[in-house]
């Protein structure tokens, strides 16, 4: 049995995560995988913007970073920058790192900067009562789209892919034991790393669709049955996959770290004028 | 090395070198005219010293970047104007609340909005203090010449560095694209404050405890394992509603600032002693203002030029002493009455009547406009 306490601040226990929110499997996913690198307390920061998966580093026993809303990474590249033996770890929600941080998002992705994000992606703004977000469903019901949601959502991974992250992976709050591992393998990875964590909010969320969830377990359910590992979904066709989500580790390859980089650099310019 | 050097630079290389001097070794920017020079010396020089120099997406992320390598230990700098500082207040209120030490250089120029970009103003007097929301400590050091930029460089870190808040410099475009000779001080020569860390092994489970005249003590990161939030927090760096404690937070982040006055305060008296025309002028407007008061000496009258070195907090105490024997104070600035507002409540204008002199068509103010300006209303 794997001893959260020793990771936590148990005295800032309960959280304030609903019943039903994915957000707590999704910490002890992100614990069991830390604790798997075997890195020190004292070497970890992390980091968050605002929101309710933001909240998560006031309850972790390392060097933490509350800051503000969307501004996670640009926080994070200093504190990495500045202090390159770091593990800089980063939690956000869809709505923080993909619409008011989404500038910070597709930068930290091309400098390919050693940072892992985990995105914890219900497809709402929870904290301020179910507004739509950059990856609500199209048509979904929402407090700011009452009558179904007129926006198509970001697909994360391919956003990340795209901007040039060099470690990509997608789980969801369903599927632990393989989020175990795809968060152990990115904050493994050297580079900028994305977990994409499909999530439900059923408070200001689920209750809402009526015709697609009766509760919040409809809603991991609906994980369960619209999961589609990376190999089968190769096998299928766009029409097949529609409405499915892709898991797995969907990219991961080298290319220069940025830090590394200029470390490299500082390390050219020594002895004199160039 | 270990000697004082003359060099003849324009004022934002000189601010670059002053920030060098003080021991930054971070800077995170976004380029933006006329600040950008000082972001171009710093990508040269930082990564020679071992520094760490890095352009970000925005003026927001640049100000993120900062305070997250402050945090880290790092002395930590950005430089940025109107449209980059308007974008950079929201994370000005976080370094403020959270207490991390940083400096923000705004070299201002017309405004509002992308206004005039090559052009000097004194648009952001107000900014300076107002801009982020909620009520927050401001400190505002305001150069007139391209030597100050190197010294109130050097100021702006010692005093971020102290108080552990951000500190601004408001240069401008005439300021930060002059060139002029400055001296540049031998190594120790000028005092360079780096921040108080906890005694010992330097950990500190309460690093936000602190009384009303003390800034908070934070291990940088790395010692202890603490929380840093904008959330009103409590002595552990947590977030609390708990109203007893938020009133004394909200305020001892204001009243750290305003119990050591003695740190932050800079004024120059140009013959403010008899003056009957009293100038009170900031920055480059001060320039042309001290020429005039030159001329008008020349002539007879009795002119005095009072210019704020630290614009805030204003020196509210020494400006209203030199304004005790003024018939007329007058107030040249590169905008529409931005400081003339901060001196209608210091003083009483029956009996001291403000003259506005203000000039926002994108030209320097020069002592020929202020004089041509008074002559009707102060001069016989």
């Amino acid at each position: 049995m794997f001893d959260y306490s020793t990771m936590l601040r148990n005295e800032k226990l309960p959280h304030i995560w609903c019943p039903g929110c994915g957000h707590g499997i999704v910490m002890k996913s992100l614990l069991r995988a830390i604790a798997k690198t075997g890195w020190g307390k004292d070497d970890i920061v992390m980091v968050s913007g605002i929101g309710c998966a933001s909240r998560l580093p006031g309850y972790v026993d390392f060097n933490t970073l509350h800051t503000a809303h969307g501004r996670a990474l640009s926080f994070a590249t200093g504190v990495k920058l500045s202090q390159p033996k770091f593990h800089v770890i980063v939690v956000s929600g869809d709505g923080d790192a993909l619409a008011i941080g989404g500038n910070h998002f597709i930068h930290a992705c091309r400098r390919n900067i050693d940072l892992t994000l985990i995105v914890f992606n219900n497809g709402i703004y929870g904290m301020t009562g179910g507004q739509y977000s950059p990856t609500t469903p199209y048509g979904d019901k929402a407090a700011t789209a009452p009558h179904g949601n007129l926006e198509p959502d970001f697909n994360v991974a391919d956003l990340a892919k795209g901007a040039g992250a060099t470690f990509v992976a997608r789980g969801s709050s369903y599927h632990v034991p393989q989020l175990d591992d795809y968060i152990y393998k990115a904050l493994t990875h050297k580079g900028f790393s994305v977990v994409d964590v499909v999530e439900a909010c059923w408070t200001t969320h689920g209750r809402k669709q009526k015709t697609k969830y009766k509760n919040n377990l409809d809603m991991m359910k609906w994980q369960r049955d619209n999961a589609v590992p990376l190999a089968k979904a190769q096998t299928m066709s766009p029409e097949e996959l529609k409405g499915k989500f892709v898991t797995g580790i969907l990219h991961d390859v080298d290319r220069p770290e940025y830090v590394d980089r200029y470390e490299a650099l500082i390390e050219s310019l020594k002895g004199g004028d160039k | 090395m270990s000697e004082a050097k003359y060099t003849f630079v324009q004022g934002n290389t000189a601010c670059a070198e002053g920030a060098l001097y003080a021991g930054c070794d971070f800077f995170g920017g976004y380029p933006i005219t006329p600040s950008t020079e000082v972001a171009e010396h710093m990508s040269d020089m930082l990564p020679r010293r071992g520094g760490k120099f890095i352009q970000m997406e925005d003026e927001i992320a640049s100000l993120g970047a900062v305070i997250g390598a402050a945090l880290a230990g790092s002395k930590a700098m950005t430089a940025t104007s109107g449209p980059g500082f308007s974008l950079m207040q929201e994370l000005i209120g976080y370094a403020c609340i959270a207490e991390v030490p940083c400096v923000i250089v705004d070299v201002m120029r017309g405004g509002p909005s992308t206004g005039l970009p090559t052009s000097p103003a004194q648009s952001d007097l107000l900014q300076a203090k107002w801009g982020t929301h909620g009520d927050h400590p401001a400190i505002a050091l305001i150069p007139n010449s391209v030597e100050e930029m190197f010294t109130e460089t050097v100021r702006a870190f010692n005093i971020a560095e102290y108080f552990r808040t951000p500190v601004i410099i408001l240069g401008d475009e005439i300021i930060g694209h002059m060139r002029e000779k400055i001296r540049i001080p031998a190594p120790g020569e000028l005092e360079v404050i780096n921040r108080k860390l906890p005694d010992g092994d330097g950990v500190c489970r309460l690093p936000y405890r602190a009384d009303g005249k003390n800034p908070a003590c934070l291990p940088n990161f790395g010692k202890g394992r603490f929380h840093v939030t904008g959330l009103n927090h409590d002595g552990s760096g947590f977030p609390t509603m708990d109203p007893s404690i938020v009133q004394g937070s909200n305020a001892r982040i204001i009243d750290k600032v305003y119990h050591q006055r003695e740190l932050i305060d800079k004024v120059e008296k140009i013959q403010c002693d008899d003056a009957e025309i009293l100038f009170l002028a900031v920055g480059s407007a001060a320039r042309a203002a001290e020429e005039a008061v030159a001329v008008l000496r020349s002539q007879g009258v009795r002119a005095g030029l009072f210019r704020p070195v630290t614009l805030w907090p204003f020196p509210k105490k020494e400006f209203r002493a030199a304004a005790e024997r003024s018939k007329f104070v007058v107030v040249p600035e590169m905008n529409l009455g931005q400081l003339r507002t901060v001196a209608e409540r210091m003083i009483d204008e029956s009996k001291h009547p403000i003259v506005p002199v203000n000039l926002v068509n994108g030209e320097p103010l020069d002592p020929e406009f202020i004089l041509d300006s008074i002559k009707k209303c102060c001069l016989k």
